[in-house]
């Protein structure tokens, strides 16, 4: 603005006419060549590295199939010449044998009740870790007094590996069904609470102003303000929850149980049928991927306005 | 997508649902600050934020909160606005003592506060839709006022997609929709670059036109209090009071060409040389 240059109190001096120039225009058609032309095109070399490093998703694939062929390619040979430098491959199934004992157990039924069983541990012990855990979260976050009677239980509990459980959770359940499921239950359980009260504590504090100046009360400013907030963490809390889910419940299936896959892996190693320790491995593996990532598809709806955002 | 020049919608009638209007007719947005001081820390080691003042705003006037960052503009607005209660004295908006924020009373903030959550729409919705009673159709109620900022296209954008200005239009919008009496705003431009805050100021003049609105507005900009204010209350520091209550005397509709105006030049002037000497006697106490 004009203003800007007229400072106060100050009369402004006889001025020299002013001076302005117009640098040559483009004409239409220039522009128009600007517009059809095509973007730089690369040879050799670097055209080569261009693809390789290509961000298209077609690429990116290409290159995780590939990283995977490669380590299957490692493991193959390792096994073949019996590599032996700190650990030993002499006792390790080649990727064949895997290959060959997955197909068996495909083919039998006794694998699928494994799996089954363990699917169902994580189902049912996950749903009352977020049933429970959100709300308390919520809670927790909202409360100063309730997070301070909550927390110090969160704190200690949290480092104890599931695996320290098991003693007291055999002693304390009344099936060895239940306490597999209670060890499950809490892996599950730390990480929902510590995500969605960290969410409830990053609600931006103009927001729940603003609410109020719109004539939103406390339970409008929760649902419609709070809550939204904290969803990107609460999803985080929910997907970190499903992978300890996971860890937890192969601690328990290890110590205790008749089926489920980590039953399964460990009584492979018992029994002496090693290809059958590295298909329990892979499957859980599998399995630990495929819910987490069930998880995040499950919580994307809620958070279509971040994707938006960027 | 910048639309700094786009042009506020100017014919939109302000027609506010009936029931709605009849609750606006009840209020005019007087505001009456009496003996206001705020203080804030523990005993013994108080602050003084606002020192006691007192302010009669009648309905319908611009009035421009001027002073340096720190002086305590915001916690005076907040008072008004019911964040902060007085530690003497009151507010009374209407007659009615402010204990709580309120629909009566609009309020924009200079971080962008929209909910990121909720489309352009919904957001300027939300009044409307939390006080359901008043307002039969939130939605449409939404549409009218974006169109009056000039951005019904964006309604169902999210406010990440918009600019700084066009958030900003968006939360004077969502402001606006309870139809209150009074609008509060706090530095609402101090965030954005130069054109876009004066195409902003220029629009909020319109604006305030058709809805014949009070409006606190506060500012550490003098070129902005003395463009937009019916009114500069000038604010200084330690302890935060006014100083200073100077009428801007200026013909409306405000043009940009206002800058170059004798008059417009003088009352800069006189805000300028008023927050000086109050500096300079400030700086003379403490080294003394
Ligand atoms: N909630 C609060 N608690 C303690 N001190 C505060 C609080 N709010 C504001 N203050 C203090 O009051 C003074 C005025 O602040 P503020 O009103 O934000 O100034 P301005 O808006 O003019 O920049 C500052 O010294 C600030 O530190
Ligand atoms: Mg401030």
């Amino acid at each position: 603005m004009l203003a800007k240059t007229i400072e106060p109190g100050v009369t402004p001096p006889a001025q020299p006419p002013l001076q302005v120039v117009s640098p040559p225009r483009a004409t239409p058609e220039a522009i128009e060549a600007l517009q059809r032309s095509k973007p730089e095109k690369l040879h050799g070399w670097a055209a080569f590295l261009a693809v390789v490093a290509s961000p298209s998703p077609l690429m990116r694939w290409t290159r995780r199939l590939l990283a995977i062929a490669l380590g299957i390619l490692w493991w193959h040979l390792a096994v073949k010449y019996q590599l032996n430098v700190i650990v030993k491959f002499d006792n390790v199934s080649s990727p064949a044998e895997v290959w060959a004992s997955f197909v068996k157990q495909l083919n039998g039924k006794i694998f699928y009740r494994h799996l089954f069983v363990s699917l169902q541990r994580i189902a049912i012990a996950y749903c009352f870790a977020v049933s429970i855990g959100i709300p308390l979260g919520l809670l927790m976050g909202r409360s100063r007094i309730i997070n301070d009677f909550v927390m110090p239980y969160v704190e200690i509990l949290r480092p104890i590996p599931a695996v320290a459980w098991i003693p007291l959770a055999i002693l304390m359940w009344p099936t060895e069904e239940s306490s597999i499921l209670y060890i499950t239950f809490l892996g599950a359980l730390f990480p929902i609470i510590l995500n969605t009260v960290a969410g409830v504590q990053q609600t931006p504090e103009v927001l729940v102003r603003a609410a109020r100046s719109l004539g939103a009360r406390q339970g409008q400013i929760f649902r419609h303000v709070v809550l939204p907030a904290a969803l990107p963490s609460i999803a985080t809390g929910l997907s970190v929850g499903m992978g300890v889910a996971w860890f937890s419940l192969l601690a328990g299936e290890i110590i205790s149980g008749q089926y489920g896959i980590g039953y399964f892996t460990w009584t492979a190693y018992h029994l002496i049928k090693y290809p059958d320790i590295i298909v329990g491995m892979l499957s859980i593996g599998f399995l630990g991927t495929a819910s987490t990532f069930a998880v995040t598809l499950a919580t994307k709806p809620f958070l279509r306005w971040q994707a938006r955002a960027r | 997508m910048h639309m700094l020049g786009a042009p506020f919608r100017k014919a939109v009638p302000v027609s506010a649902p009936s029931s709605l209007s009849t609750w606006r007719e009840a209020r005019d947005g007087r505001i009456e600050i009496n003996n206001v001081g705020i203080a804030f820390g523990p005993e013994g080691r108080r602050h003084i934020a606002v020192s006691p003042t007192s302010i009669e705003i009648p309905p319908g006037q611009f009035v421009c909160i001027l002073g340096p960052s720190g002086c305590g503009k915001s916690t005076l607005l907040n008072a008004v606005a019911g964040y902060v209660k007085p530690t003497v004295g009151q507010v009374l908006v209407d007659g009615t003592p402010v204990d709580a924020p309120g629909p009566d009373r609009g309020m924009v903030f200079q971080q962008y506060s929209l909910f990121p959550w909720k489309t352009v729409r919904e957001n300027v919705a939300f009044g409307p839709r939390i006080l359901g009673r008043y307002d039969p159709s939130p939605e449409a109620t939404a549409d009218t006022l974006l169109e009056m900022v000039g951005l019904a296209k964006f309604a169902n954008r999210y406010p990440a997609e918009l600019s700084g200005g066009m958030q900003q239009r968006v939360g004077i919008a969502r402001a606006l929709a309870n139809y209150p009496r009074v609008l509060l705003m706090d530095e609402p431009f101090g965030a954005l670059d130069s054109q876009t805050r004066h195409v902003m100021q220029e629009n909020l003049l319109k604006i305030w036109a058709e809805f014949r609105i009070t409006v606190l507005f506060v500012t550490h900009d003098i070129d902005e209090a003395v463009f937009l204010g019916d009114r500069v209350l000038v604010m200084s520091a330690s302890p935060g009071t006014i100083i200073a209550d100077i009428t801007i005397d200026l013909p409306r509709p405000r043009e940009p060409e206002l800058a170059v105006d004798e008059r417009f030049m003088a009352l800069r002037r006189l805000c300028h040389e008023t927050i000086r000497q109050e500096s300079m006697k400030a700086f003379e106490q403490q080294n003394t």
